[in-house]
């Protein structure tokens, strides 16, 4: 009856710290499952190796310096250098110019705000109505669910026409409040499916019991819901964090100036200002992924609710 | 659901007060008078918090005027204004008494504002006559919009480029995508650390993903084209040709996507019980009958999912054309999405592109809704 230990897959996700090193490790399979051998790995490894060589190339470029990017053959082995990277923020926009500043800290910092606050204002906004889809269902439930899903599967061209105009109209272009209520937006359904996976698979009994024994509603959501789904509402908070931080054609028409976020000053760079300057481009790109691909790794176990929207599960 | 409160009889009861007008609304079951309602209600006070129909009736009739009268960017915060007061005078009227509702409604209210009523209002734009960059009053013109969009050429071409791009990413990713979900499908050493390769380009942007291909497929440096000269000794330029530039974006689409399909067949793999598998050994079932009578039928729910799922979203390409290609050459890789993007933004036909985006829109409703379908029957079977 009382089954206050967490849900395996929560602990699990977050990192499995029930699990011994060297299964952890993958260097020895978890028991009965290893079936397959070194062999397997050695064909895994080449095949992964061959899918993971676009970025590890960008990477690799964005160290090149200005003349290893041009050389052709293409350079395997090289002179690390930093200079890409300097040159991100500030660099001459002509040959023996003035230094400038490029504006990407401003950039770089504008996407962490934007994408922090949304994800943060939809996390609450999306977990409390994520609980009221599951434990107290409305008449027409599934209608209202499955409407809030619509939203976030419309391409994002027929949601941001009318939005351009509203925005237009209200003067909230190019402003934060008008790009994070957006995103905010643009983040909800995602966080309201995902949360109410995480709330479906809790047991029953234990809020059952809790009641019985007197708590109210808002005790039994704090204290006995919201720490089981822990894990959970960090795999949602990451998977927000990671499609606002990657989402292009919002910010391209809704951000201004100075509310510019790096995808958008990304394609910026590709399309004029520096032409061919490739290696300045992969130390961007570098800057912009590295975060997500650490990400990746700590997310493996809830990939697959993340990029379903939690329609599955596993 | 309500339970009476522990100090139910400290909380007056309005049922119970004498001088109950009858202008206000019937109070609820006194005996269920729950703890977190003890709103006083002041007999004959019209300005409560809880009297939503009185917030109702200001914002009704405040609101033709607030927009008629005032400049736009002014009679918005009115509104929103008003809006607030009603809700808050909702809320205050539910509280404790409907708690679904109440824990729903603020999300509710964030989408409506900022998604669902923008979509309202762009459907109602689009039988009108508006371009966005004229000062001129829209008219009225009905269907005409639309009667342009579906007799329009261009548009059906549009849909003939995204068709023919949808139907070979998504069968390049899902050949791709179950191919190494089998070469995953067993557990061996470094497995986790290996897949986590293979899984990342799902996770990055559209933008940084168009910005490497645009490198690779460089005519000088690129590495496509330095692979190429190796037997050639020529440099080869992919994106000048319909279908080169066309193979460049399904490439660099499917490499994005192909981990996705590999995710969910891999999760249709590990339901498949192994005993099935033991028996086939024992009747010395060859591998493709084992893949065909054991394999297919268990993960064939996941990869109609998958299918369905990749429809959708390869349906909206639009970041990595729009990066790599920008519909060229001439428009041959011009999908559907970018096609919107230029009547909206660049020939500024805003209501004929409202008219478009209703298309989309239904097609998407109609996907989804199909999706959700096979989702929620796999989950009430398992």
């Amino acid at each position: 009856m009382f089954k206050l230990a967490l849900p395996r897959s929560a602990i699990a996700g977050a990192g499995g710290a029930a699990i011994p090193l060297l299964e952890r490790l993958g260097l020895r399979a978890a028991s009965g499952v290893g079936e397959a051998g070194w062999g397997r790995t050695a064909l895994a490894g080449v095949v992964s190796f061959l899918y993971f060589f676009p970025v590890l190339w960008i990477i690799l470029t964005a160290f090149k310096s200005y003349d290893d990017v041009l050389a052709v053959p293409a350079k395997f082995f090289f002179t690390p250098t930093l200079d890409n990277f300097r040159q991100v923020f500030s660099r001459a926009y002509s040959v023996q110019g003035q230094v400038q500043d490029t504006g990407f800290a401003l950039f770089f910092f504008n996407s962490i705000v934007i994408a922090t606050v949304s994800v943060a204002v939809a996390l609450v906004l999306g977990t409390f109505a994520a609980f009221g889809f599951s434990r107290y269902p409305l008449k027409g439930n599934d209608t209202y669910l499955f409407i809030i899903l619509s939203t976030r599967m419309l391409p994002a061209i027929v949601v941001i026409i009318p939005i351009f105009l509203m925005f237009r109209i209200t003067g909230l272009a190019g402003t934060y409040l008008g790009i994070i209520a957006l995103y905010t937006t643009f983040n909800l359904p995602f966080t309201i499916w995902m949360m109410k996976s995480f709330f479906d698979e809790l047991s029953p009994d234990v809020e059952d019991a809790a009641r019985i024994d007197g708590s109210s509603d808002a005790r039994v959501f704090f204290k006995i819901c919201l720490p089981q789904v822990v894990a959970g509402l960090a795999a949602t908070a990451v998977f927000g964090l990671i499609l606002t931080w990657n989402e292009f054609l919002f910010a391209l028409l809704l951000s201004g100036v100075e509310t510019r976020t790096v995808p958008v000053a990304m394609a910026q760079t590709i399309g004029g200002d520096i032409g061919v300057r490739w290696g300045l481009l992969a130390a961007i790109e570098t800057l912009f992924l590295v975060p997500v691909i650490i990400v990746t790794f700590a997310l493996q176990n809830q990939l697959l609710r993340g990029v379903t929207f939690g329609t599955i599960k596993r | 659901m309500e339970r009476s409160s522990p100090t139910g009889g400290m909380a007056a009861s309005p049922a119970l007060s004498p001088a109950l007008p009858s202008a206000s609304p019937p109070a609820f079951a006194p005996a269920l008078a729950p703890a977190l309602a003890p709103i006083p209600r002041p007999a004959g006070r019209l300005l409560r918090w809880n009297n939503w129909q009185a917030a109702l009736l200001v914002f009704v009739v405040g609101m033709p005027p607030a927009i008629a009268l005032l400049p736009p960017a002014f009679s918005f915060w009115v509104a929103a204004a008003l809006a607030v007061l009603l809700a808050a005078t909702l809320v205050v009227n539910a509280w404790g008494r409907h708690t679904g509702g109440l824990l729903v409604a603020p999300a509710l209210a964030l989408l409506f504002v900022m998604n669902i009523y923008p979509l309202l209002w762009s459907f109602g734009l689009s039988f009108f006559n508006y371009r966005a960059n004229r000062m001129k009053q829209p008219t009225f013109v009905g269907l005409q919009n639309y009667a342009n969009v579906i007799t329009d050429p261009v548009v059906w071409d549009r849909l003939h480029t995204t068709a023919i791009m949808v139907v070979l990413t998504v069968s390049v990713q899902m050949v791709i995508g179950f191919l190494l979900a089998l070469l995953f499908s067993k557990q061996f050493p470094l497995r986790r650390y290996l897949m986590i390769l293979v899984l990342t380009p799902m996770m990055l942007s559209f933008v940084a993903v168009g910005a490497f291909f645009r490198y690779y497929y460089e005519p000088s440096l690129g590495l496509l084209s330095q692979f190429v000269r190796l037997f050639t000794g020529e440099p080869y330029v992919l994106m000048q040709s319909v279908w080169g530039a066309r193979a460049g974006i399904i490439l660099a689409d499917a490499w994005m996507w192909s981990p996705f399909v590999m995710l969910l067949v891999l999760a249709g793999l590990v339901s498949v019980p192994k005993y099935l598998y033991e028996a086939a050994a024992i009747d010395r079932a060859p591998a493709w009958r084992r893949m065909w009578s054991i394999t297919l039928p268990y993960i064939r729910g996941l990869l109609l999912l998958a299918l369905l799922f990749r429809t959708i979203e390869a349906f909206k390409l639009f970041d990595v054309v729009f990066l790599l290609t920008e519909g060229g050459p001439g428009t041959a890789t011009e999908t559907i999405a970018v096609y919107v993007y230029r009547v909206a933004f660049q020939y500024v036909k805003t209501s004929e592109s409202t008219a478009l985006t209703y298309i989309l829109l239904f097609t998407v409703i109609v996907l989804t809704n199909l999706y959700l379908y096979l989702a929620n029957r796999r989950i009430k079977e398992a």
